[in-house]
């Protein structure tokens, strides 16, 4: 067998200077995503550094990073939690639909978008980054505060929202017409209530189908029928992404437990390898042109975020600091507007630079914002340990 | 005293309760086995003020330091509601036969018909000891049984 050298030096280079970043944003409790992001670009087609060896690697890795991060979405999921979410906090996950995924519309129909362009955009400006919001939630300390479990609630509801968002977005981005789109959103919604409902009923016997006392067992079981379902889903235009999702609510309990636990490690360096080829894929001189619109887009939908977390942390009880607390939590975008944006594809190049730009302000921003409107604003009496950040 | 559970999605659950000072303590139970304990400011419920976190273990080893006083008391409760059946504890002295010896060698369940359920040593207890448990001296043995049982227990490590 034939190793290429070129291949190996390549990735080898760029996954360590991708760990030494990650070191660096983890100092400041700031998410990775946007750096793996800006080295894509420096790395791409006219970028500082082109990597041709690796770029297939890259472009096959993308598509397993997509899947491996909603496999694994899929498995954060247990049914009471969506149903108490659901029962407690619907009218907050309205608000926070309408408010977000409204600017992204009107930007997108303002910057003369088609109908994918405009959904996506929608969609974009819609998601938070339930994965930076929750990490930064705990290093921030703040899991036990009265406005956390609205903040969590609104995050799941608006990941249960992409179950039908996605399928709804690949068909019309395959130039698909409204029936087409209806029929794909009612066919994916099945597939949920299905998933759900055969999690709920037979999970267990499903858990012990795919689990083994062996982790590798356990590893290519998940991984191969993933695989499997995501292949047939993208076959029938609902998208790789979504049938991962629905492997990922299928499985419960400890089966769940065990698969994210062997599954993390995989999904950490496979959407590394995503956020860097959507990098790669977009040219870095399109940036500044759209910096601009990015920059009022990111305005605006933090204001945004920042009301719709103000409502839900009020329908809790919170006071003002809990509900500007959990308002300015929503803030970051992260992984899942990148994954609206790969579902896209190519044709829609300023899109890409738009959404690339979009993100990597807000997923700096998000976090540094919400922080400092922590216990060191809110001025408490106690202990001055409170104010410092913690390392 | 009620204990508050609320759902943190996602991440786990958060348990609330009051203690007999007025201090609001928040437990954070998270999934991945880990905790953080929180007090909450007087007066204002939304900021918590994160005290510590424990990894799993060592959630284990604080449980067990505040346990073990009342492992005979639950005992002796349980005790309680089977009539005919008690609890004792029975102390391994220092130059009896059985300090360093496994629990197996005492036979004491073939013989007296009482079973050993716990070992309370110092801060630790040990459930359900196996017959290679070492004994020691200074352990206290929470024996189960008829009141002769427990005597013949007594008697026998004693002796």
């Amino acid at each position: 067998m034939h190793i290429s050298v070129a291949l190996l030096l390549e990735l080898g280079i760029i996954l360590a200077f991708l760990g030494l970043l990650g070191t660096l944003a983890r100092r400041f409790a700031l998410s990775p995503v946007p750096l793996y992001l800006l080295v894509g670009l420096a790395l791409g087609e006219g970028g500082i550094a082109p990597v041709p060896a690796a770029g297939s690697f890259v472009e096959t890795g993308a598509g397993i990073g997509v899947v491996l991060l909603l496999l694994v979405l899929g498995l954060e999921f247990t049914v009471p939690e969506f149903t108490v979410s659901l029962r407690r906090h619907l009218p907050s996950a309205w608000v926070d639909l309408v408010l977000n995924a409204t600017p992204g519309a009107v930007a997108g129909w303002l910057l003369g978008l088609d109908a994918g362009g405009i959904l996506a955009l929608a969609g974009v400006t819609y998601i938070s980054s339930s994965g930076i919001i929750a990490r930064l939630l705990g290093d921030l300390r703040r899991m036990s505060n009265r406005e956390t479990p609205a903040v969590l609630s609104v995050l799941v509801l608006e990941d249960f929202a992409m179950a039908a968002y996605l399928p709804l977005l690949a068909v019309v981005a395959a130039g698909g017409t409204w029936q087409q789109a209806l029929l794909g959103v009612l066919l994916a919604l099945g597939a949920v209530v299905a998933a759900l409902t055969m999690s709920y009923w037979w999970g267990h016997h499903l858990g012990r189908l795919l689990s083994h006392p062996d982790e590798e067992q356990l590893l290519l079981r998940v991984l191969g029928v993933t695989l499997i379902v995501s292949a047939l889903a993208e076959a029938v235009h609902v998208s790789a992404a979504v049938g991962a999702f629905l492997v990922g609510l299928s499985l419960t309990g400890e089966a769940a437990d065990r698969a994210r636990k062997v599954l993390s490690p995989l999904r950490d360096l496979f959407a590394a390898v995503f956020f860097l080829a959507i990098g790669l894929s977009i040219p870095p001189d399109s940036l500044l042109p759209v910096l601009p619109v990015a920059l009022l887009l990111a305005v605006v939908t933090a204001a945004t975020k920042v009301a719709s977390g103000w409502y839900a942390a009020r329908r809790e009880g919170a006071g003002r600091r809990g509900r500007l607390r959990a308002g300015t939590a929503l803030i970051a975008r992260g992984e899942f507007s990148i994954v609206i944006i790969g579902l896209m594809g190519t044709g829609h190049d300023r899109l890409g630079a738009l959404v690339a730009a979009y993100v990597l302000l807000l997923a700096v921003a998000g976090p540094v914002i919400t922080r400092f409107t922590g216990p060191r604003a809110s001025g408490t009496k106690h202990s001055p340990r409170q104010g410092t950040p913690v390392p | 005293m009620d204990v508050n559970e609320v759902l943190l999605p996602g991440v786990g659950l958060l348990y609330e309760f009051v203690n007999r000072e007025g201090d609001k303590i928040g437990v954070v139970a998270r999934r991945s086995g880990d905790f953080e304990l929180a007090v909450y400011e007087e007066g204002d419920p939304d900021q918590a003020r994160a005290v510590f976190r424990l990894t799993g273990e060592e959630a284990d080893v604080v449980a067990d330091i505040l346990g073990a006083p009342r492992i005979a008391e639950r005992f002796a409760d349980l005790t309680k509601e089977v009539p005919g059946l008690s609890a004792g504890q029975v102390e391994v002295l220092a130059g009896t036969p059985f300090a360093g010896r496994p629990l197996g060698e005492s036979r004491a369940r073939t013989r007296t018909g009482a079973s050993i359920v716990a070992i309370v040593r110092g801060e630790d207890v040990i459930p359900s000891p196996g017959p290679e448990q070492i004994l020691r001296a200074g352990d206290v043995l929470v024996v189960i049984g008829t009141r002769e049982g427990i005597a013949a227990v007594e008697q026998l490590v004693r002796s």
